[in-house]
């Protein structure tokens, strides 16, 4: 019980003191899980769509592939990342492993499975004649395409809380690729890892009370902008 | 095919916000010689001694370190693979297979401090006092006392399986022998936790001490020295690393400047030191 007091009360000592480094742990975890639920976004959401509203054969087996992605492990992820990203490895050129770049690179990768099953679900969901009632209304494709993502609007920003809520969490990748390294690549859940490990039990509880109250608020914009009125 | 368009445009974005967002990332890291990974192992951060030494060196040489703290082990392999530049580790009989693989060149003695065996108060094995490892190894095998191990390749889990094998024991397999995997303080906490006996670095043990039920049992055996090297990995071998960065930081650590901060390190927080500056004496003074 005693941990638990010391962690809340270091927590609030800790963001009332406006801890710089601390800030800056805060900053980066919001900025590296932030761009990467962007990209995720940009491209779960298009390819979703195309995946959604396109008949090919294979679309079954497709599906099931980004549905298994959905669940890929952080872990994995960042050993995959970590080996292409070597110096000696195939993208080793980029010169970016233990960047925050490459986290963002990592994340992106585990976040764009989990964007774009909920994109292709919630656009399957929609009714199969509205793509015609939409274009027999004089609509272009664009248009139609505009009209049934605000549709879909609900699951969709479903989607991207889900991608960021994936990203933000995870430590596996994270701490392969980024490396952990004060005041450079270390974020909230690779900080709680390390403060862990050094018995700092106070310090990663605190830490961990920041990010659920990071990701709480992130959450709670998502899902202002989720569940405002249709403009009519 | 105006979907197609759609898509097109779509991954015109991406591939713009891509740009955007990676390319003053990559810009920042182009001067690569100016970066060095520093490969080096738990301890060497977990105790915090990095955090004083790297603001030095890099404010005084402009160079910018990238510490990646893993076991010793892992950070030979990364030596060996040339992705890392310069090494800080604790486990000689491994570095100097490493040297002589030609895999890293100048090893140079940094400092050490010294490992502990830790146990519950109850000692159900009845170690306490015990002058030798070794003995206090048999002493806990033939109790079939709990005994965790880190059991991940670093130099604490090497020092003990070499004290193992000095007993003529294998432990691997037996009820009582349990592998963590984790790093030292997380091992230290599971045997707090279990009542377990465990080795530790005295550093790590010092900085944990407060949340651990666990006591110093047996300490001061020659055996139990733990002692760090500085290695730079061949540049010959892999000539993308960075020799000039890393001969940097290996004679900015056996530097006087270095060596006074390693001797004082940890005397106001902990009340003694956390490690003992070596730099430039003979190996065969520390028994190596």
């Amino acid at each position: 019980m005693d941990l638990i007091l010391e962690g809340l009360i270091k927590a609030f000592q800790l963001i009332i003191a406006l801890d710089a480094e601390v800030l800056g742990i805060t900053w980066l975890s919001l900025k590296v899980s932030g761009v990467a639920t962007f990209i995720s976004v940009l491209i779960g959401i298009s390819t979703g769509m195309i995946v959604a509203l396109t008949r090919f054969p294979g679309k079954k087996f497709v599906v099931s592939v980004v549905n298994t992605g959905m669940g890929l492990p952080p872990v994995v992820v960042g050993l995959f990342v970590t080996i292409f990203l070597w110096r000696n490895g195939p993208l080793g050129f980029l010169d970016i492993l233990y960047t925050p770049t490459a986290m963002i690179f990592a994340q992106a990768v585990i976040a764009t499975p989990i964007v774009m099953g909920i994109s292709i679900a919630a656009l399957q969901n929609l009714p199969a004649k509205m793509r015609l009632q939409i274009l027999s209304l004089g609509a272009t494709r664009l248009q139609m395409v505009w009209i049934l993502l605000r549709e879909a609007r609900l699951p969709l920003m479903a989607a991207v809380m889900a991608g960021f809520g994936g990203v933000i969490s995870e430590v596996g990748a994270s701490i392969m690729v980024g490396g952990n390294i004060k005041g450079y690549s270390r974020v909230l859940t690779t900080a709680t890892v390390m403060e862990t490990g050094k018995g700092n039990f106070d310090v990663a509880f605190a830490l961990s009370i920041i990010l659920l109250f990071l990701v709480f608020l992130v959450n709670f914009l998502f899902t202002i902008i989720q569940q405002r009125e249709r403009p009519r | 095919m105006k979907l197609l368009k759609t898509a097109s445009f779509s991954l015109a974005a991406f591939a713009f916000a891509f740009l955007a967002t990676f390319a003053p990332t990559i810009s920042q890291a182009a001067p690569a010689n100016k970066t060095i990974i520093l490969a080096t192992t738990t301890s060497t951060q977990d105790s915090g001694l990095l955090d004083e030494l790297l603001p030095v060196f890099e404010k005084q040489t402009g160079y910018f370190v990238k510490t990646i703290s893993v076991g010793s082990g892992q950070a030979m392999k990364m030596g060996e693979k040339g992705e890392a530049d310069v090494l800080l580790v604790h486990s000689p009989d491994a570095e100097k297979k490493f040297v002589a693989e030609g895999y890293g060149v100048n090893r140079m003695l940094v400092m050490h401090n010294d490992f502990v065996i830790l146990g519950p108060k109850t000692d159900p094995a009845k170690i306490k006092g015990e002058k030798s490892a070794k003995e206090a190894l048999k002493k806990i095998a033939a109790a079939n006392a709990l005994f965790m191990s880190r059991g991940d390749n670093s130099g604490t889990h090497a020092l003990e399986k070499k004290l193992w094998k000095s007993t003529g024991m294998n432990p691997e397999g037996q009820k009582w022998y349990q592998e963590t995997g984790l790093g030292m303080g997380q091992t230290l906490s599971v045997a707090a936790e279990k009542n377990g006996y465990s080795i530790a670095d005295r550093g790590t043990y010092l900085a944990l001490k407060k949340n651990l039920g666990l006591d110093i049992l047996v300490e001061g055996d020659g055996a139990l020295l733990n002692i760090y090297h500085v290695i730079e990995v061949n540049p010959a071998k892999w000539p993308k690393v960075n020799a000039a960065g890393a001969k940097a930081f290996a004679i900015f650590v056996v530097s006087k400047k270095a060596q006074a901060i390693i001797k004082t390190y940890g005397v106001k927080k902990y009340g003694s030191p956390l490690f003992f500056p070596d730099a430039g004496k003979d190996p065969k003074s520390l028994g190596l």
